[in-house]
């Protein structure tokens, strides 16, 4: 077993990232079973159930971000996706193809060769959840069917209003009841309750330690560049159930604590402004958008997104845990989206907003317009929205992103220099 | 003192030199913009009128699409702030100002101080850019500088329903083959145009006076068919294609105002 208690959280990142998938290729060879699960799928079932899991959504981001993308967007097409379907369900769609020829034929496609991205076996069965869109439902079904493989679907109503009433959450714990029946039969063995009570108590310590490191972001200047969490959220989707996110996150966040006792700052002296940034990442474009901001002497200081895996319950309490995967922002209504990200910009204490018009994400993207306009006229603060996409690459223009983020910067500035009195 | 504002643009290049904060004495424009011979061509123009040598410049800054390649620049902001300064300064009652350049539509709302309020752009499309009228006046063979003159002859407007630029180009060309004039075809196109201007405008808040700038409102035939969609006047800024270098001209001189304080 490797020694990790020497390792930096970067290199603890990149350990558990390899591990996770070299545990779920070794457990295909030894004949055992491997889930593909969506990010805010409940994760506690399997891990209790010790199956091997992969997570197609943050898989898809590394390929985007290898800048892979395109050759398997590409076979996407060819099996007739449509653009306008979600990047990560394309992306993802495209490599069980290529997996599935090669399993067909015993020839390794030369786009799955060229990858860059890890190499992942293909899944016995699949759980999702439509916690955090509804793409999730048709994307998994035709996994299943593709593969012809079981489906576990849970599924999470959407919150019109708030707070969440409680016939929500018992329906919800009826789903998560279901997913456990289903769950021993594709298993074939009982479920263990004693060990899936240690499981959610090992979620809700990765969960405390990942909301250590969120929170850090509140100083001023910040310890953290936002950025990082992009990079991170990678062992909140895929190890929160496992010590390997909590050994992680806690590195890190002790390394940023260490760090702020020393004032020593993301940006050490350029932190001029601070910046929101609603919506996923752009993955195929990290580096454009992280630099630009930062040549900017910009900081990323508040995300609602890392927020998503803020799964905070009571372990033991089904109703509590259900709770937990059903208030996800993007999974309620307007005014508590607005709510959300109103404590996420006053809490990373933010001159400006930049919404990601996210081709990719329609439910994240959609509200934008709506809620910048509420939030501005709540917070006087000054916001753009630039068009791209998570990982289809195409949907992005550097050009056109930079020249929305110089003006954000001109408008963030010219109101604290209180130049502007509207 | 002498400063100098220059704007590349995707279709064009400008060069504004001012002398004082407040004289314009050159302010030149070449119909090819980033990665051409224009930009260069466009600063030799404009010190050539004004007599004057790149030395002369007390600073230089440059903004639009290709703000970053202009090496003789001092530094770069953004044609957002430079339209909204430069249009302030020649319309001070300004309060919305629409811009529609070779590939951008941009409204930006002011304050009274003349400093951006709002902006809202267009996304990573070409409807209702210069750009999809380029393509409109070639399938229609009329020169952009004549498609005011047939807008203005139009008897009843066609629709041009398509957003997508090549969409809309196959849209023109059926309704050529279908016999209609294209009087109405032209004003159809800049009803197109407009209401996509007017979607960015109507978000940010439609406030008197309206100005348009760019090389777009050049096209009396867009500004009429923005009017008529607002239900408002709308002023064309003297020479609109020059008003960001300008806007970035005023800035430079504001710069070396402020350092000399």
């Amino acid at each position: 077993m490797t020694d990790t208690t020497a390792m930096s959280a970067k290199e603890l990142l990149g350990f558990y990232q390899e591990e996770l998938y070299e545990e779920a290729r070794q457990a295909k060879k030894e004949g055992k079973l491997v889930c593909w699960s969506a990010s805010v799928a409940p994760s506690e079932f399997c891990v209790a159930m010790d199956v091997a899991m992969i997570y197609p959504e943050t898989h898809a981001a590394g390929i985007g971000a290898r800048k892979g993308a395109l050759d398997v967007l590409e076979v996407a097409d060819e099996k007739g996706y449509n653009v306008d379907t979600c990047s990560y369900a394309r992306v993802n769609l495209g490599y069980m193809e290529l997996l599935k020829q090669e399993a067909l034929t015993g020839i390794t496609p030369e786009k799955l060769e060229k990858s860059p991205a890890a190499r992942i076996p293909l899944p016995d069965f699949v759980i999702t959840c439509n916690n955090i869109c509804n793409t999730l439902l048709k994307w998994y079904e035709n996994l299943a069917v593709e593969l012809n493989i079981p489906c576990i679907i849970i599924d999470v109503p959407f919150n019109h209003t708030m707070p969440i009433p409680q016939y929500a959450k018992d329906y919800i714990a009826e789903q998560f009841k279901e997913a456990i029946t289903q769950l021993e039969e594709i298993c074939g063995k009982k479920f263990d309750y004693d060990k899936f009570l240690k499981v959610q108590e090992q979620t809700q310590r990765s969960v405390a330690q990942w909301n250590r490191i969120a929170a850090l972001s509140s100083h001023k200047p910040s310890p953290l560049n936002g950025f990082d969490l992009f990079n991170y959220m990678a062992l909140i989707v895929c190890a929160r159930s496992k010590d390997y996110a909590e050994i992680t996150f806690k590195k890190f966040a002790d390394e940023l604590e260490e760090n702020l006792n020393k004032g020593i700052f993301a940006f050490k002296g350029n932190e001029q402004k601070r910046v929101t940034w609603e919506g996923i990442a752009v993955w195929p474009h990290l580096g454009h958008t992280f630099k630009g901001l930062k040549n900017l002497g910009n900081i990323m200081t508040g995300s609602a997104y890392p927020g998503l895996w803020n799964v905070s319950y009571t372990p033991g309490d089904m109703s509590s845990m259900a709770e937990a995967y059903t208030r996800i922002y993007i999974n309620t209504c307007l005014d508590n989206k607005v709510k959300v990200l109103s404590d996420v910009i006053s809490g990373g204490k933010c001159d400006g907003v930049i919404y990601h018009q996210n081709r990719s994400c329609k439910l994240m993207s959609f509200l934008n317009v709506e809620t910048a306009d509420i939030l501005q006229k709540e917070n006087g603060l000054p916001y753009v929205s630039f068009d791209g996409d998570q990982t289809d690459p195409r949907n992005f223009s550097p050009a056109q992103f930079d020249t929305r983020i110089q003006a954000l910067d001109e408008m963030m500035k010219q109101n604290k220099e209180g130049v502007s009195n509207e | 003192m002498f400063t100098m504002g220059i704007d590349i643009g995707s279709s064009s290049s400008k060069v504004v030199i001012l002398e004082d904060g407040a004289n314009i004495i050159a302010g030149e424009v070449i119909q090819i913009g980033t990665g051409s011979s224009g930009p260069k061509r466009v600063l030799d123009e404009a010190l050539s009128k004004a007599g004057l040598k790149l030395e002369d410049m007390a600073k230089i800054i440059a903004t639009g699409y290709g703000r970053s390649s202009v090496e003789e620049a001092h530094k770069q902001i953004s044609e957002i702030s430079c339209q909204a300064k430069g249009v302030f300064f020649l319309v001070p009652s300004a309060k919305l100002i629409i811009d529609i350049g070779g590939q951008d539509v941009k409204a930006i709302r002011l304050d009274s101080k003349g400093g951006v309020k709002q902006f809202f752009m267009n996304d990573k499309c070409a409807a209702g850019t210069g750009r999809f009228l380029d393509v409109m006046s070639r399938v229609l063979e009329v020169n952009l500088d004549d498609m005011a003159e047939y807008d203005a002859r139009a008897t009843e407007p066609a629709t041009v329903s398509s957003t997508c630029t090549v969409f809309a180009e196959s849209e023109v060309i059926s309704q050529l083959s279908n016999g209609v004039a294209k009087e109405n075809i032209i004003a159809g196109v800049h009803q197109s145009v407009a209401s996509k201007a007017c979607g960015l405008a109507y978000r940010c808040g439609v406030e008197e006076d309206i100005v348009m700038c760019g090389g777009v409102a050049k096209d009396l035939g867009v500004v009429r068919a923005i009017s008529k969609e607002l239900k408002k006047p709308v002023i064309v800024a003297p020479n609109p294609q020059i008003t960001a270098a300008l806007g970035a001209a005023i800035f430079a001189f504001e710069e070396v105002r402020g350092a000399n304080k």
